[in-house]
């Protein structure tokens, strides 16, 4: 994986940054839509070096953050059924439901166990036939062909002790909500180059025009990422407003056909509650009809559980860019990284998160600063 | 008569001390089988004078002063490449006492056995914490068994005690670093975590990734010898919770803060290839072999040198500075200019989703 360290080198990067702040004649406000994207600008600090030129607004793009709070306490009722093995990816564990998070199930003798893909939840279905095994499927387009597939495996293997818990988002919807929304603040966007890998990136061209917002395909690694914020701030300059790809070594611009076509046959579009922004139209993906057998959801007969997000949680603001982490009164007072309330307060790249230790640090500095 | 004819015969049992390949409850019972896997087992390959008068208790020489460290081993997998959890027995209880500044001496060990145990596995384990002792010097001087159902316990827990002697001058702690420090680590950071994960989960690397588990006395012993009293102020090994976890104790304990720089940090490549594709960052994966050390500014060169002088510390290198500025945090300085808080994390690290 020779890429790592070829994409993380700091002298081009510098020149990255010069070129941005030469290019920028103001300062820019753009979203990276992907929570891996935030977690590269997070851990580089590049907010802070393009402080000035762009002020990047992490977007509700990770799967861990928009989860509903209703389908994690769907979740946890589901891993504290004895006759349950509650699959999940690793990071979904510590995501606070509306009483504890799945390590307390856990810790309670509830069957929880960290999977690193959808198939291998199934095989452990097979491996134990006398206990239902329950995916977490959740993500946007670029985990949906895998549980995808998992769900069309398991028809075809007839496995039936194997469902899934869905809980997928998808991409443009979400950039419609936050452009339709009037404290709109976002000037260009940083699409996900993983999402753009599998859907390709002709759906964003309607995006571009309709909102006259440039839209630059990026990767993950910090050069992807301050090419892709010039490749937008360029636009910006220029007054364009296009669809760019700057992650071309990974997206084509058709995507990946196969991968679509199965993730058309099992899901259908649905509407979907993300945490923090509310009801979404036609924003998620939910199994058809015909993969019921392999829905959780109406398997145990979860759709009576419901939840109310706090309301002293204003995780909606921040996800759009109307509230900085800080503003909010709950903010490293009732909520912190160990007592979360909302979700970006949770995963260590989620904006509040971030801010938290960031602000702990530029106190401390300011503070010293101070005779 | 075989064994499986006389259990055809009438379930009658087999002879009671013939070979078992399999820890059995019986190795438990302090009676006959207990007597036999001592002897057969342990004490064959732990010689000890004090251990093998098999008394109450061991009776040692000792010293003035003495450090104490207590730590028990429940890794899964027990064996895994580099190392398994007997020679990680031994290095993680004497890296403990050597972060003190002490010289490890004399060991005690605690075996849960679970039923069912093979005990090939069980002598390559004991092999293995033997070895490890004896490359140390240190003696196994008294220990335990003790033989609990299958399903009650995950193959093997090891607890061991070690004892080691200090030296007047030479008093390292964790609450001694002192702006102006630098700070050392003696090689490449990462390597046991993702070796013990990658077993764990069957994962498949391009590069097989090793622990680096070992004792790390050697080194510190050179630390000790060659630079002048009071120049070494911490060290700690980064075991559970990484480079970043250590650091953090070490700023709050010392009320200072600790800048470090994102290229210095030495993350073998196989690590962070294992790191990007599961979502976890190398400072919070553990290490058994590796040593964080804060010395003097003014003899910072020289530690360098001194590690480097010994195959463990072959690839020390500086990593970072302590400051009087944000008490506490452990700040990280990236190659692109940016700069970010390293927390400690709120429990175990989980692979990201994306």
């Amino acid at each position: 994986m020779k890429y790592l360290s070829e994409y993380r080198d700091p002298a081009l990067a510098q020149a990255l940054v010069r070129r941005i702040r030469r290019t920028a004649t103001r300062t820019w406000c753009l979203m990276e839509v992907c929570g891996g994207q935030t977690h590269t600008i997070v851990k580089q600090g590049l907010n802070e070096v393009l402080d000035g030129a762009v002020e990047m607004i992490h977007g509700p793009g990770c799967p861990v953050c928009v989860t509903p709070l209703e389908q994690i306490d769907r979740a946890l009722a589901l891993a504290a059924d004895p006759r349950v093995i509650f699959t999940s990816f690793g990071d979904m564990l510590r995501v606070p439901g509306s009483e504890c998070d799945l390590f307390a199930i856990r810790a309670r003798g509830g069957q929880v166990r960290i999977v690193y893909s959808p198939l291998d939840a199934l095989e452990l279905a097979r491996q134990n036939p006398d206990k239902e095994v329950v995916f977490f499927a959740v993500g946007f387009e670029t985990t949906a062909p895998a549980n995808a597939m998992a769900v069309w495996r398991a028809r075809e293997l007839g496995v039936r002790n194997f469902s899934v818990l869905v809980s997928h988002v998808t991409v443009p919807p979400a950039i419609t909500a936050i452009m339709e929304d009037p404290d709109n603040r976002v000037q260009g966007f940083l699409a996900a180059g993983h999402v753009c890998t599998v859907m390709g990136w002709e759906e964003y061209i309607p995006l571009a025009e309709r909102y006259r917002v440039p839209i630059v395909v990026t990767g993950f690694e910090p050069l992807d990422i301050l090419e892709g914020i010039w490749m937008a701030v360029r636009q910006l300059e220029e007054g364009r407003h296009e669809v760019e790809n700057q992650y071309v070594r990974s997206v084509k611009r058709e995507g990946n056909r196969a991968a679509q076509a199965l993730v058309e046959r099992v899901f259908r579009v649905v509407d979907r509650t993300w945490r923090g922004v509310g009801t979404i139209p036609a924003s998620g993906l939910g199994l058809r009809d015909e993969f019921a057998a392999f829905d959780a959801e109406k398997k145990f007969d979860l759709l009576h559980i419901t939840a109310t997000e706090p309301a002293e949680c204003r995780a909606g603001d921040v996800l759009k860019g109307r509230l900085k982490p800080f503003e909010c009164p709950a903010f490293g007072a009732r909520c912190t990284p160990s007592t979360p309330l909302g979700a970006p307060m949770v995963s260590s790249e989620g904006a509040c998160a971030a801010y938290y230790n960031f602000g702990r640090f530029h106190e401390a500095a300011t503070q010293e600063a101070t005779p | 008569m075989s064994a499986r004819a006389s259990l055809a015969n009438g379930l009658a049992c087999p002879a009671p001390l013939a070979r078992h390949d399999r820890v059995q409850l019986g190795h438990g019972s302090g009676g006959r089988m207990s007597a036999a896997l001592l002897r057969d087992h342990f004490l064959p390959r732990f010689r000890d004078a004090a251990l093998a008068r098999l008394g109450d208790a061991a009776v040692v020489a000792g010293a003035a002063e003495l450090a104490i460290s207590t730590d028990t081993f429940v890794v899964h997998p027990l064996e895994f490449p580099g190392g398994n959890i007997g020679s990680l027995a031994v290095h993680g209880t004497t890296n403990d006492l050597a972060m003190m500044g002490a010289e490890p001496r004399y060991l005690s060990c605690g075996f849960v056995l679970e039923e069912g145990l093979e005990l090939d596995l069980l002598d390559r384990i004991l092999d293995a914490m033997a070895d490890a002792a004896a490359a140390l010097d240190v003696a196994i001087v008294t220990g335990d068994t003790k033989v609990v159902e299958r399903g009650k316990a995950d193959g093997v827990f090891i607890n061991t005690t070690g004892v080691g002697t200090l030296h007047a001058d030479f008093r390292p702690a964790p609450d001694r670093a002192r702006p102006g420090d630098a700070v050392l680590v003696s090689g490449p950071i990462g390597r046991h975590g993702i070796a013990v994960m990658a077993r764990r989960e069957g994962l498949a690397f391009d590069a097989e990734i090793e622990s680096d588990s070992a004792a790390l006395w050697p080194l510190v012993r050179r630390l000790r010898d060659a630079l002048p009293a009071d120049a070494v102020h911490v060290l700690r090994d980064p075991t559970r919770g990484g480079v970043a976890s250590a650091l953090n104790e070490i700023a709050e304990a010392s009320g200072v803060g600790i800048t470090l720089a994102d290229q210095e940090l030495p993350i073998p490549e196989p690590v962070a290839a294992a790191c990007a594709m599961l979502g976890l960052d190398p400072l919070y994966v553990a290490n058994e072999g590796v040593l964080l050390a804060f010395v003097a500014a003014e003899h910072a060169d020289e530690a360098l040198e001194t590690m480097r002088a010994h195959p463990l510390g072959a690839h020390a290198r500086r990593i970072g500075t302590v400051g009087d500025e944000h008490p506490g945090m452990v700040v990280l300085r990236t190659g692109m200019g940016g700069s970010r808080v390293v927390d400690m994390l709120p429990g175990e690290q989980l692979p990201r989703i994306c």
